[in-house]
């Protein structure tokens, strides 16, 4: 069973925090799901279907008890930063078995009030397998996807400046996103003066770390034709976990080229028939590989693809994260993946920012890699439609 | 300018029985890695499931402890220290740190060989942690 066009999203909510000391972590996943459900013109009473990842406290059963959700169908899935992706993939499956009608995703956190950061150790649960033979050696967020970043250059030639122009692509697109936590405009001499963090990876090479989340509501089909939102129909999915394959590491590309093949199939379309694409931006080496692995340019050219502009709306062939993303808009709770699909419904329903809006937009694609790089991360590709 | 290996502490691993073997050798100065028993294939971190061909009798042997650098990265930030998937001869790929060097020298395809480093510290030491260094003249 496909679960092509059996199931729209109908609200969609950013919490335009960047900062929240004040504010529990579940009441920011009350208030993106209040946020979503007004945006659908449904309220809470509606949901029958609840979705929610590592990041929600206590897990589904808290959060179910929390919001005083009457559901008869959870998802907990965890694949990091990735999961509100694969959650808008489930929701779709769960829709299109009949075991709900109104799917609610959220998700929230403030890693910026609690001091986390990229470069710090990650936090692991006890007997996991592969934790005594890779956290003695210090592996963080950043020197992961550095090391990542450090054998393209060596495979393909990929270069410092190239990675930058990802950068000055955010931040050109951040600069009209009022709720962008950095709105100036960098050149690619500033993200190669900004201090290295990890080789090759400097400091505008890295996300942001903010507070704040973000809402799904994903309906059946009925549901969708009676609300008044634009309709932005679900075309195709894609998931694939990728590892160090029991030592036959390769950290050239990820599990993108899985997922996304997954999801054009599906969805019977091919990379160029892409309008949009919301592409996972942990760091600039995470947009540069998944572009490659998606299809938007062959393998190793994903330097030449970037430079130049290439990824600004109005000025490049692929308009990619026009809300600023992750490196310049907002990376809540260490976890991309949400407000990827937030942006690419905003496009498809043309309520982007002006000057980043996408002429005709009917065809986007949302792309995430949560977890690490050159550990194990999960890839999770969606593929959107405006009827 | 140089950028001195720092000896650094070493989050301690935990000890899962499986495990036994690897940390009373790595103690010793010898690094084992599994091969299965029904493909040949080693692999690394080491299960006694084979994850190529799904069989659960694998046996450790001991690896050269010589392997060239697949790739790595310098943190700049607190004590630099370079994390690194080295290539062992026997095949497989394993996370590491490059050590006892210059860590602004450390390059892409440097022959390295084991040497052990202690988790933990003075007053809780814990398992010795395989890392590698350049072989004299690479």
């Amino acid at each position: 069973m496909s679960i092509k066009g059996m199931a729209y999203i109908a609200g969609a909510f950013e919490h335009p925090t960047r900062k929240a000391p004040d504010k529990s972590v579940a009441v920011i996943h009350a208030e993106c799901a209040r946020g979503a459900l007004a945006d659908a013109g449904l309220s809470f009473k509606d949901v029958d279907g609840y979705f929610c990842a590592g990041d929600a406290p206590g897990g589904v059963l808290s959060m179910v008890d929390y919001l005083g959700l009457n559901v008869r169908h959870i998802d907990g899935t965890d694949t990091g930063g990735s999961s509100y992706i694969a959650h808008v993939s489930h929701a779709a499956q769960a829709i299109a078995a009949g075991k709900c009608n109104v799917a609610l995703i959220t998700m929230g956190g403030r890693p910026r009030s609690e001091g986390r950061s990229g470069v710090k150790q990650k936090l692991v649960g006890a007997n996991v397998p592969d934790t005594p033979f890779e956290l003695p050696y210090g592996p963080t967020a950043v020197n992961e996807y550095a090391m990542a970043a450090m054998r393209h250059m060596h495979e393909y030639g990929t270069t410092s400046e190239q990675l930058a122009w990802i950068k000055v692509a955010a931040s050109q697109h951040a600069q009209y996103n009022p709720n962008a936590m950095l709105r100036d405009v960098v050149t690619v001499q500033d993200v190669l003066e900004s201090p290295m963090i990890a080789d090759p990876l400097h400091r505008l090479d890295c996300c942001v770390v903010s507070d704040g989340g973000g809402a799904l509501v994903v309906v059946s089909p009925e549901i969708a034709k009676i609300l008044k939102r634009p309709l932005v129909r679900v075309m195709g999915v894609g998931e694939s976990p990728k590892g160090l394959m029991g030592g036959k590491v390769d950290l050239t590309y990820s599990g993108a080229v899985w997922s996304g093949a997954a999801a054009y199939e599906e969805a019977g379309i091919t990379p160029q028939d892409i309008k949009y694409a919301s592409i996972y931006d942990s760091f600039t080496i995470t947009v540069l590989m998944q572009l490659e692995d998606l299809g938007f340019c062959k393998k190793g050219e994903g330097g030449k693809f970037v430079a130049d502009g290439n990824l600004i709306s109005g000025v490049g062939k692929l308009p990619v994260n026009t809300d600023g993303g992750g490196l310049n808009n907002n990376h809540p709770a260490s976890r991309g993946g949400m407000i990827k699909v937030l942006e690419a419904v905003r496009q498809l329903r043309g309520e982007a920012q002006p000057q980043v809006q996408v002429g005709n937009c009917d065809l986007a694609l949302v792309h995430g890699t949560g977890g690490g790089l050159a550990s194990r991360h999960g890839s999770a590709t969606l593929i959107l439609e405006r009827v | 300018m140089a950028t001195l290996y720092q000896s650094r502490k070493m989050t301690m691993p935990e000890t899962h029985p499986e495990h036994l073997e690897f940390w009373q050798a790595a103690a010793e100065g010898k690094l084992l890695i599994k091969q299965c028993d029904s493909c040949g294939e080693y692999h690394y971190y080491p299960r006694e499931h084979c994850p190529y061909c799904m069989s659960n009798k694998t046996t450790w042997k001991e690896a050269k402890g010589t392997g060239s650098i697949y790739t790595y990265s310098v943190m700049r930030k607190g004590v630099p220290y370079a994390i690194a998937f080295v290539t062992l001869d026997e095949g497989p790929r394993m996370m590491t740190n490059i050590v006892d060097c210059d860590l602004d020298a450390v390059h892409i395809d440097q022959i390295v060989k084991v040497v052990f480093k202690q988790s933990g510290d003075h007053d809780n030491p814990g398992s010795f942690i395989p890392c590698f260094t350049p072989v004299n003249g690479d």
